[in-house]
């Protein structure tokens, strides 16, 4: 992913209307989003455009993911 | 250099609740009106609120809003300004039904009206009974707002500039406010706003506290803007706090899990609330059970290394019980403490989480200050709402729900006044030559400086300080300390170096900016709370105790009086509070119990 749109994404999960999210995503982009390949950071990058009460819902496991190309990312969201 | 000049009829910093709807008014009244904000507006922390909004719409059983000001006076402990009080209870049931005119998915009772829930404070007849005055949308009232007041701006052709960040204000010679300085985040351009007025919907600043609910967009902006532009900042002692956020992180743990049987325990796995609430124990009210916390802690009896947090024990109930009547909590629990309550204790610390203090404004929405003979002259041009304002409806205290019935209201008025002052006459002053050049300086000697502090360190040191000094609980030498320690955290916190020098996409250099603003609050904030010597709502001082004389610590005769701080030499002034409502009579004093 080049600068400028690493950059952008990061502000989007760091300054997000709910600190759950906040911690979460900031935690992830820190620990694990480097060892992603360029579709699957596509795929996070997709998420990370959730509504919040959604995406929290997903990543708390107080929601179901259904989408199979979500599902791997949302399963290490919620490990990380 | 020559800077971009953007022309509008108003700007709007902030694109919350308060931001939206005081933007709804100016475009719908066809002025040119632009909206600033750092995130796209449905990510406005306003979107964290769930409870509800007040309003005395007695769908489910008699209400009035004069029962609805008595609770927000007596629950601002005195300190709001009755005259906001009534303006802010008595609109409350137009704004709501204009935001359901807007599209607002209201919870509905079996016959279509909207569904009303009784909420902490809030009673019918003076304090007799809780009535049920507050109404929601599910568990997302504060999002769903968001949305029908976005999408009524967007059809009323409000411009938003999203992902900018406001620097300063400008201000003429006269000191009117005639515009800000921004940046684009993505190119690092910074631009000239010139307006006929300015309107700061920027929310609160809880960031300031190493342990808070406020989501990290919470670094008091238009606060620090305000302060650099040498206007006063009301009430900022008084800073609402939640009894139990996961120590370090901050998420919430809701009362619920003391409700269902959690214990709260010291490093000695001493059941501490014994001592303090021998009756109700874990179960005493919110404010008792923070302040044992707080105790607890500084007499040394806190858990982990830095002894910074006591423990909330849920391991003795049956994990059919915790994942039935808790749900999320342990999911909470193991994401952000990295424990199973199941198995272990959850650490907790009291929490910050919301700012009653803020931008002195009138209930018009004007912002007023000290000026000759007058304490509360308005600033042509310069309007404040919601978080970031202090009418003052909260006073010493916020009541829940009361938080978006205030951005609505206030929003509203602020709008209302702006378009007023526009159309008779209010116009586009000169601008300066020199209109940018403040805040130039201020990117340029981030963008340069060589040897500074780091911006982590700053906001640690910002963070640790308010912590430790001005928390829940507030004790007078911890106070002291605190003064002169914050001054020393602003010395770094003005001299920030960041290892990014890139032009576009640079969030170091926005946190740095953050920061900046958020050595403002956190100043104000210990600065008023050590001079403060009583207690009062939110500000509890163990030096302040309950005395006959003075009982709740309370002493009205010398400190019925909002604080105003300075921040270029700071100083406080002091200014008496409005008991004198608009048309009944004044709630008149009496110590505040429950």
């Amino acid at each position: 992913m080049e600068r400028a749109e690493y950059e952008r994404l990061r502000w989007r999960c760091i300054r997000r209307a709910l600190l759950e999210l906040d911690i979460a995503l900031t935690r992830f982009l820190d620990e694990q989003f480097d060892q992603l390949n360029a579709e699957q950071q596509q795929v996070f990058a997709e998420l990370a455009d959730m509504e919040d009460h959604d995406l929290w819902y997903l990543i708390s496991g107080q929601a179901e993911c259904e989408d199979s190309r979500y599902a791997p990312i949302v399963a290490l969201l919620r490990k990380s | 250099m020559s800077i971009p000049v953007l022309k509008f009829d108003a700007v709007i910093v902030g694109a919350g609740g308060a931001g939206l709807r005081s933007a709804i008014q100016l475009s719908e009244a066809g002025l040119k009106t632009a909206v600033l904000s750092k995130v796209f507006p449905t990510r406005s922390h306003t979107v964290a609120a769930q409870g509800g909004v007040a309003a005395s719409l007695g769908n489910s059983e008699e209400d009035h809003w004069h029962w609805h000001m008595y609770d927000t006076v007596k629950g601002s402990d005195w300190l709001g300004d009755q005259d906001a009080i009534e303006f802010m209870c008595k609109k409350a049931n137009e704004v709501v039904v204009e935001l359901e005119h807007y599209g607002m998915p209201f919870d509905r009772t079996d016959n279509g009206k909207i569904y009303q829930r009784p909420f902490g404070g809030h009673m019918s007849n003076f304090g007799e009974k809780p009535v049920r005055r507050s109404c929601a949308a599910a568990d997302r009232t504060g999002h769903a707002m968001l949305h029908a007041m976005y999408q009524r701006n967007v059809k009323a052709n409000t411009q938003f500039f999203v992902e900018w960040m406001a620097l300063d204000l400008i201000r003429d010679v006269d000191g009117a406010v005639i515009g800000v300085t921004a940046m684009e985040m993505e190119t690092g351009q910074i631009v000239i706003f010139h307006a006929r007025a300015v309107i700061f919907a920027t929310g609160g600043a809880g960031r300031i506290y190493h342990s808070s609910t406020n989501a990290f967009i919470n670094t008091g902006d238009g606060l620090g803007m305000a302060a650099r532009a040498g206007i006063p900042l009301e009430d900022m002692e008084f800073w609402q706090f939640h009894p139990t956020g996961v120590a370090g992180a901050g998420v919430l743990i809701t009362e619920g899990v003391r409700g269902e049987g959690g214990i709260l325990r010291n490093s000695s796995k001493e059941r501490f609330m014994e001592r303090y609430a021998p009756n109700a124990k874990d179960l005493a009210s919110r404010d008792v059970v923070a302040r044992a916390m707080a105790t607890e802690i500084k007499e040394g009896r806190g858990c982990g290394v830095n002894k910074d947090y006591v423990l909330l024990d849920i391991t003795h109930l049956d994990p059919a019980t915790i994942m039935k009547r808790l749900p999320g909590i342990r999911e909470i629990s193991i994401q952000f403490a990295g424990v199973d309550p199941i198995k272990e204790p959850i650490p907790v610390v009291p929490t910050c989480h919301y700012q009653m203090g803020g931008i002195p404004t009138n209930y018009y929405g004007r912002v007023v200050v000290p000026q000759g003979d007058s304490l509360s002259v308005e600033i042509p041009g310069f309007y404040a709402a919601g978080e970031c304002a202090c009418a003052s409806v909260h006073g010493a205290n916020r009541l829940g729900t009361n938080s978006l019935l205030d951005l609505l209201v206030f929003g509203k008025s602020a709008g209302d006044s702006a378009v007023a002052d526009l159309k008779s006459g209010l116009a586009h002053r000169e601008l300066p030559k020199d209109a940018a050049d403040f805040s130039l300086a201020r990117v340029d000697a981030i963008n340069n400086r060589k040897g500074g502090a780091s911006v982590f360190e700053a906001r640690q040191a910002i963070a640790r300080t308010m912590q430790d000094h001005a928390g829940v609980f507030r004790f007078g030498d911890m106070l002291k300390k605190g003064a002169a320690q914050i001054l020393e955290v602003e010395k770094q916190a003005k001299s920030l170096e960041i290892k990014d020098k890139s032009q576009v996409w640079n969030t170091a250099r926005i946190e740095a900016l953050e920061t900046e603003n958020l050595i403002e609050v956190a100043k104000a904030t210990m600065i008023s709370a050590e001079a403060r010597k009583e207690s009062r709502g939110a500000h509890v001082r163990d030096d302040a105790p309950d005395t006959p004389e003075f009982p709740n610590g309370r002493n009205d005769k010398e400190w019925l009086k909002h604080t105003l701080f300075y921040s270029a030499d700071n100083s406080i002034k002091y200014k008496g509070v409005n008991l004198q409502p608009l048309s009944v009579e004044t709630v008149a004093l009496k110590t505040r119990s429950y």
